[in-house]
């Protein structure tokens, strides 16, 4: 049951753009029950996993080379396929209402139901491959997501950054992946994940640490990769909400708790974690307070929530798990939500500019009561899950010790404090204050647009007031899996009320931090503002300075190597070859030691003659169309050869291709502006003739050494005795060629049709160019 | 090229090329001919119309864009390997159906000839692109 569920998203995501058509405008509720079924289908594992159980289901994929389609069912990969297909239900049907009457909606659910998939995969995963696999699915679909305006250039650019680093992340993730099985002797993270010792003994350790690490950094926008995740705005609200605040981003926090119980433990693991983790939080959050734009203030804060995951798994078991486990949860339910209704806002009024927007919860009330609950839970108000998220962050961070537990302490309060200051630009903001004048003239969104985020805010508020399950059914088995052991109840114990103690304090320090902050936001914002202006570089213009170094790099490589003289192109290649072959007789040996005169008939000596001649013949005429003719002469002497010693396939195949190969010459050459310049002058005459000597006189030599050697003719036999029971042929030739090595057939097929399609368009392109290009809209 | 004699026996050749060339193409089995030799020969026989009428008749005469020739080919050579799935084999496993008629020619079915009938249309696709193009570079 388990592969279907995963793979049942691209099935419906393939079929998704004639469901639009048949169904119409009402299309999304229809879509949503299959995402709707696998949350219930998953939460029927929910019992089993509370009390500890995994379960595992594993299906042939490529044997040979240890590749099984498995999957694993614990705490920690139950709650994200909650959530992935929870958040997703509504992402579809708010997507109804987002894009309603858009001609390409039908297209964005392919795209939207294929990422739910891979996330599904990448979560449930056991397989090392498997996971890489829906891994780089979740990239390229966030891709197609972040472009689906690829109208606009600011879109394309952040779809091709999104890939780029997220990509290139995920090739260091495979390397990762890849020697820890190396070391740990399976593919099964599984498996892995139960055998630290090894792992931690291994002298690979620091790069498999290193290697995961840049995977999952760069999938969950960790500083200084993080300036991937704010461009992404540029996708449709529903992608933001979706992939970039509850999903595609956590992936990499899912894969660093996923390696917890085999990677972690280690000072590398500890030290990597909460640095990266609580500067990305800072920064994130520092970030948001500048940003004029309520997706942008979100993004931000996301980047900073995502830095937070990172650190509290750094702080390992149990109190840091405890609030990763906490956080993740309270971080996808509201900003799922707030993500959601900031795009309401933008669908009624036109505008996401909070210093445009005011007074809109008379116009949009319930919308405002969504974002309301979920500004509060972001906040950590009692008796959100929000709150206790914080309480237990404190008392995590608190736990560390006298130096680093204060810093770190002083790192959260201030990232709280700032996240509390977003939450006020976000939800006050545009729903307090005086109305404004904005484009459009506010009205309450559609149901499809409010329903996800009032479940969502209604859910932050349940899982606080209703916490003993939360932590029996969500915090605790997820804490199980990072850990590698289930915890006892008390250190999985999550509270409202647990007196008057240091982290209710900070807490209320925290929220009255987060008031003042956002009484003087403009003030912030403005100096924030000029003080990036001051500074004047960041990681996105590194990004571009990067990609232009690349470009420029390799656009001199490429003036080096391609040169555009088809003659300097073969004089490498036939000096390489010569020199390399030349080079393996003497080291390795394998050269000709005896020469002895075969018998030659006539009718051999003929075709030689005829050989020698034409090749003479094509060194020594000035007309290039004589050249081909006897090149051609060269051709034919070689099929004559072939049938005489009885081989008439190749030789047949031999007579066709030199006529046309001729014809095609021919008809090349005619085009060519014969210059002067074109012939080469006695130098060039002697070197080229050097070269064609030398490799000649190699040739004859390796062809000799090969003739004085036994044949091995055990394939040649193989062939020949079972090509007519097995394969139903006497012709072995074409028997191997459509039978025994197909495969091989199918490739070079496909060389040839691809060389047919390059003709083609080189021959197109220097015809358009030759016409100006620039008639036909867009110039070369 | 203008010449009555060229015309005419381009009419008359082209014909029987091709016809020659899908002979050679089903014999390929069992006597020396397949896919591959099948398809420079058909590909020789446009390449020689285009020779006298010019690529823009031969283009007419071919009725789809050679490219989408290629493609199918690609596209058969592809799916005869699929077929082998059904029956629990590796992709590209022969697979054989070999008919009782009653009558006295022997007929097989099998996966290979697809195969084969794919590559006949990849090579005349791709080789009638190259010299089609190739001629017309100059317009």
């Amino acid at each position: 049951m388990m592969l279907p569920a995963v793979i049942s998203g691209f099935a419906l995501g393939a079929v998704a753009p004639w469901v639009v058509r048949a169904v119409g405008a009402r299309a999304h509720w229809l879509l949503a029950v299959l995402p709707a079924v696998l949350f219930v289908y998953f939460a029927g594992f929910l019992p089993g996993v509370a009390e500890g159980q995994v379960y595992r289901f594993a299906t042939e994929w490529v044997p040979g080379l240890g590749v099984t389609l498995s999957f694993y069912v614990d705490g920690l990969a139950l709650l994200f396929a909650l959530l992935i297909s929870g958040i997703g239900t509504f992402i579809v049907i708010y997507t109804g209402g987002y894009l309603h009457g858009h001609e390409q909606i039908g297209r964005f659910y392919v795209y939207l139901l294929s990422f739910m998939a891979s996330m599904l995969g990448v979560v449930l995963a056991d397989n090392a491959i498997t996971l890489f696999v829906f891994w780089e699915l979740t990239s390229l679909t966030s891709f197609l997501l972040i472009g689906f305006n690829h109208e606009e250039s600011r879109s394309r650019r952040a779809a091709v950054q999104a890939l780029i680093v997220t990509g290139g992340g995920g090739l260091a993730l495979l390397a990762g992946l890849l020697l820890m099985g190396a070391v740990g002797g399976t593919l099964e993270i599984s498996e892995l994940m139960t055998q630290p010792e090894v792992l931690h003994g291994s002298p690979l350790y620091t790069a498999m640490v290193i290697l995961v690490l840049a995977g999952a950094f760069s999938k969950s926008a960790q500083f200084p990769l993080h300036f991937w995740l704010p461009n992404a705005m540029e996708a449709p609200t529903p992608v933001s909400a979706y992939l970039h605040s509850s999903t595609m981003v956590k992936a990499g926090v899912y894969l660093v708790a996923r390696m917890s119980p085999g990677l972690g433990g280690s000072e590398l693991w500890f030290y990597a974690l909460v640095i990266f983790g609580a500067v990305t939080m800072l920064t994130g959050a520092l970030l948001a307070l500048r940003q004029t734009d309520l997706k942008l203030v979100l993004a931000y804060t996301t980047v900073a929530g995502l830095g937070t995951l990172v650190m509290l798994i750094g702080l390992s078991a149990p109190l840091g798990y405890k609030a990763a486990a906490v956080f993740l949860i309270t971080h996808a339910l509201y900003k799922g939500c707030l993500f959601m209704s900031a795009g309401a806002v933008d669908h009624e009024t036109g505008t996401r500019n909070p210093l445009e927007l005011g007074g809109l919860r008379g116009a949009m009330p319930i919308t405002f009561a969504a974002a309301a609950l979920a500004g509060l839970s972001m906040s950590g108000i009692v008796p959100f899950i929000g709150f206790i998220g914080k309480e237990v962050m404190y008392e995590a961070t608190l736990h560390l010790g006298p130096v680093g537990g204060v810093v770190l302490t002083i790192a959260t309060i201030a990232g709280n404090a700032l996240t509390i200051v977003a939450a006020g630009v976000v939800v006050l903001r545009p729903f307090f204050g005086e109305r404004r004048k904005t484009p459009k003239h506010p009205h309450e969104a559609p149901v499809e647009l409010y329903l996800g985020p009032c479940v969502l805010a209604g859910l932050g508020l349940l899982a606080g007031i209703a916490y003993p399950l939360t932590q029996d059914s969500l915090t605790a088995p997820m804490m199980g899996s990072m850990a590698g052991t289930m915890p006892d109840h008390r250190a999985a114990e999550l509270y409202l009320w647990h007196g008057l103690k240091l982290p209710l304090f900070l807490s209320l320090l925290t929220l009255g931090l987060g008031i003042a902050g956002y009484v003087y936001w403009d003030r912030i914002r403005e100096s924030l503002a000029a003080t990036l202006r001051a500074i004047g570089w960041g990681p996105d213009l590194g990004y571009d300075q990067v990609i232009a170094g690349v470009e420029w790099l390799s656009f001199r490589q490429v003036r080096v190597q391609q040169t555009g003289y088809l003659r300097h192109y073969l004089i490498v290649t036939f000096t390489v070859f010569a020199a390399f072959v030349v080079w393996t007789l003497m080291t390795v040996g394998g050269g000709p030691s005896a020469f002895e005169m075969p018998a030659v008939r006539l009718t051999e000596w003929v075709a030689l003659g005829l050989m020698v001649m034409g090749a003479g013949a094509a060194t020594l005429v000035y007309s290039r169309i004589a050249a081909i003719a006897a090149i051609g002469v060269v051709g034919y002497a070689v099929a004559l050869i072939f049938v005489m010693f009885s081989a008439p396939d190749l030789a047949f195949t031999q007579f066709m291709v030199e006529t046309l190969t001729v014809v095609i010459l021919v008809l090349v050459l005619m085009r060519v502006p014969l210059e002067v310049r074109a012939f080469r002058g006695l130098g060039a005459r002697i070197r080229d003739a050097v070269i064609s000597i030398a490799v000649g006189v190699v040739f004859t030599l390796v062809l000799m050494g090969v003739v004085q050697g036994d044949l091995d003719l055990r394939l040649s036999e193989y062939f020949a005795e079972t090509s007519v029971p097995v394969a139903h042929g006497h012709n072995i030739v074409n028997v191997i060629l459509v039978d025994f090595r197909a495969l091989d057939t199918l490739g070079e097929i496909f060389v040839v049709t691809v060389a047919g399609l390059s003709t083609f368009a080189l021959v197109r392109l220097a015809l358009f160019k030759r016409k100006g290009g620039a008639g036909e809209g867009g110039g070369a | 090229m203008n010449s009555v004699i060229l015309h005419t026996a381009t009419r008359l050749l082209m014909s029987l090329i091709l016809m020659f060339s899908v002979y050679i193409m089903f014999r390929g089995h069992n006597e020396p001919g397949g896919g591959f030799i099948g398809g420079l020969i058909a590909a020789s026989a446009i390449v020689l119309y285009s020779a006298a009428f010019g690529a823009t008749w031969a283009r007419q005469a071919l009725r789809v864009p050679s490219m989408s020739i290629a493609g199918c080919g690609l596209f058969f050579a592809a799916i005869s390997g699929v077929f082998s799935a059904f029956a629990g084999s590796p992709f590209l496993t022969g697979l054989w159906w070999i008919p009782h008629l009653n009558i006295e020619v022997h007929l097989a079915l099998s996966t290979p000839l697809l195969f084969d009938i794919g590559v006949y249309l990849v090579v005349i696709g791709a080789i009638v692109t190259i010299a089609l193009e190739m001629e017309e570079a100059e317009d």
